[in-house]
């Protein structure tokens, strides 16, 4: 009998004194640029995205290039501060395509060739801001689960298929497109502006990461990765993607947490503070308890990641499996604790949820990562 | 990670460590001169002051020295065993004890020589420990005490307690209560088993007919006695923090082993369930590794709490899904003897058992639902539970 496998090292879980200015810095900004009721206003508008905040958060923290190397014209930091900011981001529900551009999309191309000149130019250009770019698949594609097809390339290079709920899509200037060419996988980029490419926002059921189908007719591409690289980059950008998701859900489930403990001190109903009822206290006790532990498993995927760490898949799977229903837990818990408040679309909390319960099917469901798990730690159905 | 302040103090530990193994042979020493001896030369409780066990090395200083031991197959003073006296009356006669008592009674308490137990709860006094009523009347450099204890773990092992009193019944219970040392072999301490849901007694009856203790083995101030318990609670949640664990220690390790060498035994109902329990299970170990961690650096946080329920719930729902997954064989039960055990022993029983006694982890050292009062109050910072009994005399209040 096998067994699990061990750790190769005890993850350092804490946060940096470096990550711990990141944090003050990210958040200052956020507050800074609005508060959940101008975040309201924003995502039923034409512009439900906060470019101006992004150019902010790349230009001025630089949070987008994080795990770019200098050389590059990243940060050359590492997914630890990559997390931190995800935490934030969580927090205030950033109306901001980080997921999609300085995660996924720059995860895959890290993983190509990166000396070859387009590869280059557009990591500098996402790293800086100055690019959106995203990676084209299913924002429910789970990290090991096969090259994904549904786009096939010729041997010229033009790409024809069409992909379903991209995240950050609507905004990105380039594809990263995985698709089936004659040579086998291969790593596309396409200009979401050339012939032949559609973007077409879809009603999301989170309001503040926005999806899109795309549909590729003919489309002029350009291959940065081959048949050796290129599912391999997409697994890569996946894992990396399902590891830090967990840090966005340990910040959302902070905020809910930190909002309806502020909530049930000042309501009163029969005389009292609702919060110094015995069933509502414990019921958020289980709350924090949650987020104790998916803090621990959240930290130990970044850190795992940053050194580039063989448990990557395991901590990974277990970031997913816990932190995401911890999150959604915490988001509802949120929602019933306001009472009719929470029911309401002013109050900004079911905002949270839809982004929780978002969270919760990205990069995997829990049962998924659950499947995946089963297979690395030698318990097999 | 380094767990001591640099990796340069670990190394002057670890040499340290090895130069005591030179001049203190363990394959050929008696184990208990062997633990003697350490204990003189501080590396017992690196933490504690010199004299005493220690060397006033900071608290995470001490898995290096263990972990140096541990390699070298020295013996240890089987922490399991003595694990009141180790995490709970040690700290409190550190804090509160006069030079004397530290002399008496450090030193065989961490050699485990002596074996210490805990005479808090009382059948009318278990969540609510500040409303005990056991007596103490001063009888000239004595205190004579009436009273009964219950739920004491070890107590027939045990020769030394540490005990609360009321010491004034006409104050409010927070006030006139005292704490003190209490010789198990006293005239008057009468121990009987208390079998419990395991068929075991690994708890008892402690009845206290006119016990003398003289009040040189008093700890703390007279009336001071609930401010001196709160720092023995305030250590048992500490002390949860212990040794770090491997990925799969503890129960989960248990049931998943059953599971691998069982195929026949798997449905996909119960492998859902296996699943997300481990998951749990690594989420919790890694809360654990990251409160130490905390500690390490000087940052203890207020987790500690959130671990034990975490830990009770566990357990419990692990121990659960293994009878389940034995099928007919979870309808039989190993032994129902009733047995006077000096510790618990998980691994050393069979499913039921596990089960039956994983109850015990939601109730011991404060139940599962006075830890949520106190995140509830303590970390979260919600309204306390409305008070009725905050002013009334002891003696006044109802039971
Ligand atoms: C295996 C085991 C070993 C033990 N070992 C020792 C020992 O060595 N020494 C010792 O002194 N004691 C020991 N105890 C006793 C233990 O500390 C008490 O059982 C515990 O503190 C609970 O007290 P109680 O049993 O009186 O329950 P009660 O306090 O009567 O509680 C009954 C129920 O009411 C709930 N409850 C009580 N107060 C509140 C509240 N404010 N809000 C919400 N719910 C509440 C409890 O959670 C519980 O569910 C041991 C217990 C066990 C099970």
């Amino acid at each position: 009998m096998e067994g699990p496998p061990a750790m190769t090292g005890t993850p350092d879980l804490l946060y940096s004194d470096v990550e711990t200015d990141l944090r003050a810095s990210v958040r200052d900004l956020l507050t800074d640029h609005g508060d959940p009721a101008a975040l309201l206003a924003r995502v039923e508008s034409g512009e439900p995205y906060d470019l101006k905040l992004w150019r902010t958060l790349a230009g001025d923290l630089g949070a987008a290039g994080l795990l770019v190397p200098e050389s590059l014209g990243g940060q050359g930091a590492s997914a630890r501060e990559t997390a931190l900011v995800l935490e934030e981001l969580g927090r205030g529900l950033a109306p901001v395509p980080f997921l999609g551009s300085a995660v996924l999309a720059t995860c895959a191309l890290l993983h190509t060739d990166t000396t070859q000149q387009p590869v280059a130019e557009l990591l500098g250009r996402l790293a800086s801001g100055a690019a959106i770019g995203c990676l084209a698949v299913p924002l429910s594609a789970m990290p090991g689960t096969g090259f994904p097809t549904g786009v096939r390339a010729t041997a010229e290079g033009r790409l024809t298929g069409r992909i379903g709920t991209v995240a950050d899509a609507t905004v990105a200037e380039t594809l990263v497109v995985p698709a089936a060419g004659p040579d086998g996988a291969g790593l596309y980029l396409v200009e979401t502006r050339a012939a032949g490419v559609t973007v077409a926002e879809a009603v999301p059921l989170d309001l503040t990461r926005r999806l899109a189908d795309v549909t590729l007719e003919d489309a002029p591409a350009r291959r940065v990765a081959g048949q050796d690289t290129a599912a391999a980059a997409v697994r890569a950008a996946l894992l990396a993607g399902a590891a830090l998701l967990a840090s966005e859900q340990l910040g959302l489930a902070q905020w809910c947490l930190d909002e309806t403990v502020a909530y049930v001190k000042q309501r009163y109903q029969f005389g009292r503070p609702v919060g110094s009822f015995q069933a509502v206290k414990h019921r958020l006790a289980e709350v924090y308890l949650h987020l104790v532990s998916a803090r621990a498993a959240a930290r130990a995927a970044a850190d795992t990641l940053a050194r580039d760490d063989t448990d990557l898949p395991v901590t990974a799977a277990v970031a997913q499996a816990y932190c995401a229903p911890a999150a959604v837990h915490a988001a509802e818990e949120c929602i019933q604790l306001h009472g009719g408040i929470g029911m309401t679309w002013e109050h900004p909390a079911h905002l949270y949820l839809k982004r929780a319960k978002a969270d919760e099917l990205a990069l995997g469901t829990p049962a998924k990562h659950r499947r995946i798990l089963a297979g690395l730690v030698d318990l097999p159905g | 990670m380094s767990t001591v302040d640099s990796e340069g103090d670990a190394e002057d530990l670890r040499s340290r460590v090895r130069e005591f193994l030179r001049e203190h042979d363990h394959t050929v020493m008696e184990p208990l001169d062997f633990l003697r001896a350490r204990f003189d030369a501080g590396l017992a409780w690196v933490h504690f002051p010199a004299g005493l066990g220690g060397i006033g090395a900071p608290r995470a200083a001490q898995a290096v020295v263990d972990a140096e031991f541990e390699a070298a197959g020295a013996p240890d003073n089987n922490p399991r065993r003595i694990g009141i006296g180790l995490g709970m009356a040690a700290p409190t006669i550190l804090q509160f004890g006069t030079e004397e008592q530290q002399r008496r009674f450090l030193r065989p308490l961490w050699t485990g020589e002596e074996v210490w137990c805990q005479l808090f709860s009382e059948p009318g006094a278990g969540s609510d420990l500040a409303a005990l009523g056991t007596r103490a009347v001063r009888d000239g450099s004595d205190w004579v005490v009436e009273g009964q204890k219950v739920w004491t773990s070890g107590a027939h092992v045990a020769r030394w307690a540490i005990l609360v009193t009321r010491t004034d019944p006409e104050v409010p219970k927070h006030q006139g209560m005292t704490y003190f040392v209490c010789d198990m072999t006293a005239p008057g301490v009468e121990v009987r088993p208390l079998r419990q849901i395991t068929g075991e007694a690994e708890f008892n009856e402690v009845f206290l007919n006119g016990v003398r203790i003289p009040d040189a083995q008093r700890l703390g101030e007279i009336g001071d006695g609930w401010r001196v318990a709160q720092a023995t609670l305030m250590n048992e949640r500490v002390a949860i923090g212990g040794r770090p664990t491997p990925r799969e220690g503890g129960m989960v390790g248990v049931v998943a082993q059953t599971w691998r060498e069982r195929p026949e035994l798997r449905t996909p109902e119960l492998h859902d369930r296996l699943l997300r329990l481990w998951v749990e299970a690594e989420a919790a170990r890694l809360a654990g590794d990251r409160l130490r961690q905390q500690l390490a650096v000087g940052r203890p946080g207020p987790e500690g709490s959130a671990m034990k329920l975490a830990f009770a719930r566990l357990s419990q729902e692990l121990s659960a899904l293994e009878v389940e997954l034995l099928g007919e064989e979870g309808l039989r039960y190993d032994d129902w003897t009733l047995r006077r055990p000096d510790l618990v022993d998980f691994t050393g029983r069979e499913a039921g058992y596990r089960y039956l006694r994983a109850k015990g982890n939601s109730i011991e050292g404060g139940t599962s639902e006075v830890l949520r009062n106190i995140i509830a109050e303590r970390v979260l910072g919600l309204p306390t539970e409305p008070r009725a009994d905050k002013d009334v005399a002891w003696k006044d209040l109802p039971r």
